[in-house]
């Protein structure tokens, strides 16, 4: 009986928050994409590049890359170089901490932070061709590599805002993205399997769009069918939930360009 | 919400009603009507009820049932496996405790992931376009409740 009740509490606390930390979420090593449901001709349209319809737009991104834009009349490529050196990583890391803007941001944002500031051009508008295409050519450049998540604490605050919003029951069939997520994933809502949600291939090419589309684009979808309200394109809100996306598939396997039922 | 030729037209043969009704109310909506629950059970209909039109709320898409609930609805492909198949359920349930388990599931389990159909308070973030709204209407609950104690084959 040397146990103190001093020595027990600290333990206390600390089962406390296990509890907390293990409400519904996913062992790491039961994770996977949502590659691993797709139907096999989805499967092998994603595999091969020449019937991958993102990988057009990937080549529009390249394009984009190489050609001078702006009053800076500067391309990506005079800054950047060679994008499969350059490039290698930097989508499995976003978002990441911008020290002047004092905020996560994501890579849409970095690719217009660019955009502005270096070529001196206008920023492109969310889900614009342009931007989906940049965003695709750069998020390619990753393909193969782990989601690795910056250890910077500073993300810590923005990352807790999007777990406690995935956590949050919302809309008019007040729903949590976690009860579909974490609790049911793999079952069937009406005729859609349920992945679980973790973002290693976007922009994707989704067969439902008929289109290329970027991961607020589906995170919208998810709020829409859960009758709640969509933030805007680029919203604080978004960018912390994708921050919090990211943390939960650190270590999967980026796939951008990936198709999607 | 989308309503069909018929339900505009009834809507709109009613509307100097609906106004006057509207009129009463503080937030220009149609306030819920008050209901009584007993135990596990709200045995007084809301409204009067047709089980006809009642099969026909369960399976259209935008009422949400089946994005949950698979059924005996040969008809429908795409039938979800969230939650326990509505085959029997007039079986299982009384008229009362079906009626409460639509209006408000979260009374008798907080945790549910069954919407409350007739509830527009406690909620959070509702979009613009649901918002002061029931899923369903009074109407509506009745004739889904009327169609589901009809399903008695297990
Ligand atoms: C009622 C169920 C439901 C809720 C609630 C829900 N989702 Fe989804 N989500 C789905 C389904 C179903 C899909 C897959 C759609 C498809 O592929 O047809 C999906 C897809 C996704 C994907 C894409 C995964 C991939 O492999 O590409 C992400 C990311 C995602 N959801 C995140 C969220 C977030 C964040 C929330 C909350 C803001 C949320 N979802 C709320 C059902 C839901
Ligand atoms: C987002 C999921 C979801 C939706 C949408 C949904 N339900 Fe449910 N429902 C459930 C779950 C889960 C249960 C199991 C009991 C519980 O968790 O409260 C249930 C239970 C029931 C029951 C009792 C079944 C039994 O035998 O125990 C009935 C009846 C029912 N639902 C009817 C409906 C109808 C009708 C609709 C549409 C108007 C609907 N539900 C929409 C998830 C859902």
């Amino acid at each position: 009986m040397t146990v103190g009740l001093k020595r027990l509490a600290p333990l206390a606390v600390l089962l406390a928050f296990a509890a907390i930390a293990a409400h519904a979420e996913i062992p790491l090593n039961e994770r996977r994409a949502g590659t691993a449901d797709l139907a096999p001709e989805t499967k092998a349209m994603q595999d091969d590049d020449s019937a991958n319809p993102g990988m057009l737009v990937v080549l529009d991104g390249e394009a984009l890359w190489k050609a001078k834009a702006g009053a800076a009349n500067q391309a990506c490529a005079d800054c950047h170089t060679d994008a499969r050196a350059s490039m290698k990583g930097v989508a499995a890391r976003h978002p990441a901490f911008d020290a002047r803007l004092g905020r996560p941001v994501n890579i849409e944002q970095r690719i217009n932070m660019c955009r502005v500031e270096r070529q001196q051009a206008t920023p492109f508008a969310y889900e614009s061709k342009e931007l989906l295409a940049l965003s695709a050519f750069v998020g390619n450049q990753s393909r193969g590599e782990p989601i690795a998540p910056p250890a910077d604490e500073r993300l810590t605050p923005f990352r807790n805002a999007g777990r406690d919003d995935y956590f949050r029951r919302q809309g008019q069939l007040n729903l949590s993205c976690a009860q579909c997520h974490d609790d049911n994933w793999g079952k069937r809502l009406a005729g859609s399997l349920i992945p679980q949600a973790h973002p290693t291939g976007y922009p994707l090419y989704r067969l439902e769009w008929q289109a290329v589309g970027s991961l607020q684009r589906r995170l919208r979808n998810c709020l829409v069918g859960m009758r709640a309200e969509a933030y805007d394109y680029g919203a604080p809100e978004y960018v912390a939930l994708e921050l919090y996306l990211m943390w939960r598939a650190r270590g999967l396997t980026v796939e951008i360009p990936a198709v999607r039922p | 919400m989308i309503m069909d030729a018929a339900a505009a037209k009834a809507a709109a043969s009613f509307s100097c009603v609906v106004f006057l009704l509207l009129a009463t109310t503080a937030g220009g909506q149609e306030a819920l009507r008050p209901y009584t629950v007993v135990g596990d059970a709200i045995p007084a209909p809301l409204t009067g009820s047709d089980p006809e039109r009642g099969r026909a709320i369960v399976t259209a898409r935008q009422n949400t049932c089946l994005l949950c609930h698979s059924g005996p609805f040969p008809e429908q492909r795409f039938q979800g496996n969230l939650s326990p198949d509505l085959k029997g359920t007039g079986a299982r349930w009384s008229e009362g405790q079906l009626r409460l388990r639509l209006v408000d599931a979260s009374r008798l389990n907080a945790e549910t992931i069954m919407p409350s159909y007739y509830k527009v308070d406690g909620l959070t973030r509702v979009g613009t376009a649901w918002r002061g709204k029931p899923i369903l209407s009074a109407e509506q609950i009745e004739d889904v409740v009327a169609y589901l104690t009809t399903l008695r084959d297990q």
